[in-house]
């Protein structure tokens, strides 16, 4: 670190007083976290993309590559949008550039956001700043490499089902789903847009605050927007007052670690000392039924907003004699394996016959885990569980077996079906690996989701740094 | 004994709308601009762009829905509805499907015979495709070698209306179609310029027996832009019906592409698979919940609609002068002529038949030199009257030079003229005298051109008749 | 839930997307059993359950009918993988 900045412990508020008082210049600190990526970005591949002359005077940001962002290549991972380059920015990534901060790159993520590992991507896997050998989580898995290796004080992902959340909760940083609706996905490549949010991926809960409040509030070009007041910056650890539900299906899930569960005790634990009620509760049905909800909406709504890659205007093109030969050819060479049975998948769900069964049922099973959510928001301010059941997994353990891939999302996709905001932090190890600690409320609770984790980052002390690169 | 057949035919037309901008970008709508410079990255399905609804188009929409007297939604939701062609970028167009913003309407069409009243089943708004230009050596689509696209009209706003399959004539389906049409003009949602594509529509025609209520198979004739080949269309179709039916055949469901100048409608290209749009709620946009207040005041905008100004006319005048004024946008000219004191029926003529004939916008015409030209008309020369006529919509025009020029009605000065030409013409004088009586015109014919059109023909033709005796 | 070698080539031709025999082969297995577990929702009675298609309950967003500048030729062409004069080019339709 020849220019005497420790980008692994900077936080984002910390560089932001550094650049505010000129004590270090904009470009400076660009440079700074420009050479951890140089250092350590051969090992970890976060990035896929670097861009070499920064503009603005603000600090460094890394943003998930399904962000459109004007004259830099956005490729969502995919070979279709290999050289593709927007000619306009993604509101989020507009918002960001008017606060002065500076583009480092596009980091890595799952092929058009799909999947739980970061594996799927078209340009090869991230690995885990904690243990190379295992998955960052994904399908943000390079924002949250990114962050928590040092490459970035902050970084922006996109959460459909977990792509925050998860990955955030591998690599041992704070990760937010917003409220759907209170961050604009205009330019966001799509993937789901009922269920597609973008959220702040850093190393600590105030951090994530500072990013949500710029990038949240309603977009003239998203008709899903809705305005909201600035969120709280949160302070203090006092919980008084706090009403704490413990979902059982969450937290006893079939699976789950012994690891992860005595972690995610402990935090309760410090909930309580700190002065909020912990209560078990129920929500049978969102959690036995929304993996098999998730997984027809989303393909449903992929299957339509991916059919957009015919090669006509943009992306790849392979030959074909005709112009219907020339789009299956190019969808067949594009797209990588997991995003052809979404849209199989997602195709068949809306198709004749079977749209009553798959996908008008999977719309009324929305309607069954909104309604078993806002019931137990009537007694609780707040439900926690697990992010994951197990901490990071190894490279390749599940890429041959697309259900149990799928499987590594059943405790963050529920909250995400109704629409919820949902936090996860770092509170604790086990076997060596990060811990998330789920946190959900009801739509528009980002503050009071930020008053929780921020007095469990104090009591817990997480150390964010991953013990190899200390 | 044989059968009596009746025709069943039911209508889907589109409306162009003249809005300012398009339907869900705010690029400019309309002809004019050179290839692909009316586009945004929501025109051109960018990754990430989403659309934006556009207000205006809304409200047209509701309004001609009032005027169709359809029941506004409480609710109207978008649908996606997906297929693949290079002329639909995002591929999936952008419609409404079982939550129309306007349902259950009617419009009652006058007719010599009474009134017909044709059912709407519904009025819906939607995007229109872009312009593929089909390249051949050939000019022919199936020798192309290359199709390009201008993404110019691609997300303009179109409104759908289907009537309901209850019209029974050819007849009755143009003057529907015409009159639709001078409601939609009047209302100023669109030109409606069939040769331009900003009115067109699709035919729907089975036969039944007479008396039955049956709705057997029916074909579609496509591409429909003009009233009177809709109507030979649909007598050729029932025709071709009737004729299988009477050999103990049965109809094919098919699509016909109308060519004016073939013996029959070809069928067209078959569909390589059935097609299956997929329908599904647009998740990028939220539903619309049209104001009662705003449908208020969008009905205080709407004037008296042509069938009751036809009503109203048609008791003054015949039924098919009433119909050719109102259905020509010509009534309120007309009105005001007769207000300046013309006869209502010599008004009609004059602006039913020459004024049409001369193309003049009704607009640009000042009713009151129009209503002294209409006065003097039996008084002037033909030939300066359809002069004037001409120019009655310049820029200031006045009548008053050429009513002026009262036509000779003297008969001191024709007499010798008469005389003149009666002995230069021998051979038709003793023909006329031996009983062929059309020859009156030979010779009035020859006094106006003579005098150079300024005789008074009526007397003129009494002098002639006269002076041969006879 | 099985899927059949018919489904799957159907399901991929509505979705544009070509197949080789070992691609339809490995997607019928997989769609399969990715079918089998998503079938659950059919278990529950939703008789009267009405459908969310949207997480929040908001209406009426438009925008007002105000031109705004479109792309530029460059723009609008800038990744456009063929480009005749100022047309985008296909094989015939
Ligand atoms: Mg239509
Ligand atoms: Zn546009």
């Amino acid at each position: 670190m020849s220019s005497g900045i420790d980008t692994l412990r900077l936080t984002a508020e910390e560089a932001l007083a550094l650049v505010d008082s000129g004590e270090v210049s904009s470009a400076e600190l660009w440079q700074a976290y420009r050479d951890a990526i140089n250092e350590h970005d051969g090992e970890l591949h976060a990035f896929l993309t670097l861009v070499d002359e920064p503009e603005g005077n603000g600090i460094p940001i890394a943003l998930k590559d399904v962000i459109s962002t004007r004259g830099v290549r956005t490729t969502a991972a995919s070979k279709i949008l290999e050289n593709y380059v927007p000619v306009f920015d993604a509101t989020v990534a507009a918002k960001c550039r008017a606060a002065g901060m500076t583009l480092l790159g596009k980091t890595n993520t799952d092929e058009f956001a799909m999947g739980s590992s970061t594996e799927n991507s078209a340009y090869g896997p991230t690995h885990n700043p904690w243990d190379l050998t295992r998955v960052p989580g994904g399908s943000g898995g390079g924002s949250a490499a990114a962050v928590s290796a040092g490459l970035a004080p902050w970084a922006l992902g996109s959460d459909t089902g977990g792509s925050v959340k998860l990955p955030s909760a591998f690599c041992g940083n704070v990760g937010l789903r917003p409220t759907y609706g209170t961050v604009s996905r205009f330019g966001v490549v799509a993937f789901a847009s009922s269920l597609d949010q973008v959220g702040p991926v850093t190393k600590n809960v105030r951090d994530n605050a500072l990013l949500y409040r710029i990038i949240s509030g309603r977009d003239e070009n998203d008709s899903t927007t809705v305005d909201v007041p600035p969120v709280a910056l949160p302070e203090g650890t006092d919980l008084k007052g706090l009403r704490i539900g413990l979902p059982r299906q969450l937290n006893e899930v079939e699976g789950i670690e012994p690891g992860v569960k005595a972690a995610c005790e402990a935090a309760l634990a410090k909930a309580e000392e700190l002065g909020a009620t912990v209560e078990e509760c129920d929500l049978p049905l969102s959690v036995e039924y929304g993996l098999a909800c998730y997984y027809l909406v989303a393909p449903a709504e992929a299957s339509s907003n991916l059919a957009r890659y015919d090669g006509v205007r943009y992306g790849l093109r392979s030959e074909g004699a005709d112009f219907r030969e020339m789009v299956m050819h190019t969808r067949h060479d594009g797209f990588g394996d997991e995003v052809k049975r979404r849209i199989m998948l997602g195709t068949y769900a809306l198709s004749s016959g079977y749209y009553d069964a798959f996908y008008a049922s999977a719309q009324k099973v929305r309607t069954v885990i909104k309604r078993e959510h806002d019931a137990l928001f009537e007694r609780f301010d707040v439900l926690v569980s697990p992010t994951c059941a197990t901490t990071a997994f190894p490279l390749g353990a599940k890429s041959q077996d697309p259900l149990a891939m799928y499987l590594t999302d059943v405790l963050t996709i529920p909250a995400n079906m109704a629409g919820l905001p949902g936090l996860s932090i770092p509170c604790g190890l086990s076997e060596g690996l990060p811990v998330g600690l789920q946190i959900v409320g009801p739509q528009f609770s980002e503050s009071t989701l930020y008053r929780l984790g921020h007095a469990l980052e104090q009591a817990i002390g997480f150390d964010v740094v991953p013990e190899r690169l200390r | 004994m044989s059968i009596t057949w009746e025709p069943v035919i039911g209508l889907e037309i589109h409306v162009q709308l003249k809005t300012e901008t398009k339907m869900f970008c705010r690029c400019r709508n309309g002809f004019g601009g050179d290839p692909n410079t009316q586009t945004c990255p929501v025109c051109l399905a960018f990754p990430g762009a989403l659309p934006v609804p556009n207000r205006r188009a809304i409200e047209e929409t509701i309004k001609l829905g009032l005027a169709l007297e359809c029941s506004i939604a409480d609710r109207a939701v978008f649908h996606r509805k997906n297929y693949f062609y290079p002329d639909l970028p995002k591929a999936y167009q952008i419609s409404q499907y079982d939550e129309p913003l306007c349902a259950d309407g009617r419009l009652v069409v006058p007719t010599a015979d009474g009134e017909v009243e044709i059912g709407i089943v519904r009025a819906h708004l939607e995007e229109d495709a872009a312009k593929n230009v089909h390249v051949a050596a050939s000019g022919r689509i199936h020798g192309a070698t290359a199709t390009l696209v201008d993404f110019n009209r691609g997300g303009s706003p179109l409104v759908e209306i289907v009537t309901a399959p209850n019209i029974h004539s050819s007849d009755v389906a143009k003057r529907f179609l015409q009159l639709l049409r001078q409601t939609v003009v009047e209302l100023g949602l669109s030109e409606a310029e069939l040769d331009k594509g900003s009115m067109r529509f699709d035919v729907n025609v089975s036969v039944r027996p007479l008396g039955s209520d049956e709705l057997r198979t029916r074909t579609e004739l496509k591409n429909m832009n003009s009233f009177n080949f809709a109507a030979k269309g649909i007598e050729r179709e029932i025709a071709r019906q009737i004729k299988i039916y009477e050999n103990g055949g049965t109809v094919d469901q098919e699509t016909l592409h109308f060519d004016p100048t073939a013996e029959e409608s070809a069928p067209m290209r078959s569909k390589e698979e059935a097609q299956d749009y997929r329908y599904f709620p647009e998740p990028d946009l939220v539903p619309v919940h049209p104001a009662p207040e705003v449908i208020e005041a969008l009905r205080s905008q709407i004037g008296e609609l042509p069938t009751a100004r036809i009503r109203r006319i048609a008791n003054t005048l015949s039924f098919y002068d009433a119909d050719v004024l109102v259905t020509g946008g010509l009534d309120r000219l007309w009105a005001a002529v007769v207000d300046g004191g013309a006869d209502p029926k010599e008004a009609a003529n004059v602006l039913a038949n020459s004024f049409v004939a001369s193309g003049i916008d009704p607009d640009a015409v000042n009713p009151a030199e129009l209503t002294k030209l209409v006065i003097a008309r039996s008084e002037i020369p033909r030939g300066v009257f359809d002069e004037a006529l001409a120019k009655v919509g310049e820029p200031g025009f006045s009548a008053d030079p050429y009513t002026a020029q009262k036509a000779v009605s003297d008969a001191s000065a024709l007499e010798p003229i008469i005389a003149a030409i009666i002995e230069a013409n021998p051979g038709q004088v003793e023909q006329y005298r031996g009983g062929k009586q059309g020859l009156l015109g030979f010779f009035v014919g020859q006094v106006m051109k003579e005098t150079g059109g300024t005789a008074d023909a009526r007397v003129v033709s009494e002098l002639v008749r006269e002076q041969l005796g006879a | 839930m099985a899927i059949t070698k018919e489904e799957v080539l159907h399901v991929a031709r509505l979705a544009r997307l070509e197949l080789n025999d070992a691609e339809v082969e490995r997607f019928q297995g997989q769609l399969s059993a990715i079918l089998e577990a998503v079938s659950k929702v059919a278990e529950l009675d939703l008789t009267d359950v009405p459908p969310t298609s949207h997480p929040l309950e908001v209406s009426n967003a438009w925008g007002e009918d105000i031109p705004h500048t479109s792309l530029t030729l460059d723009e609008a062409f800038a990744n456009a993988p063929d480009r005749d004069d100022d047309h985008f080019r296909v094989p015939p339709a």
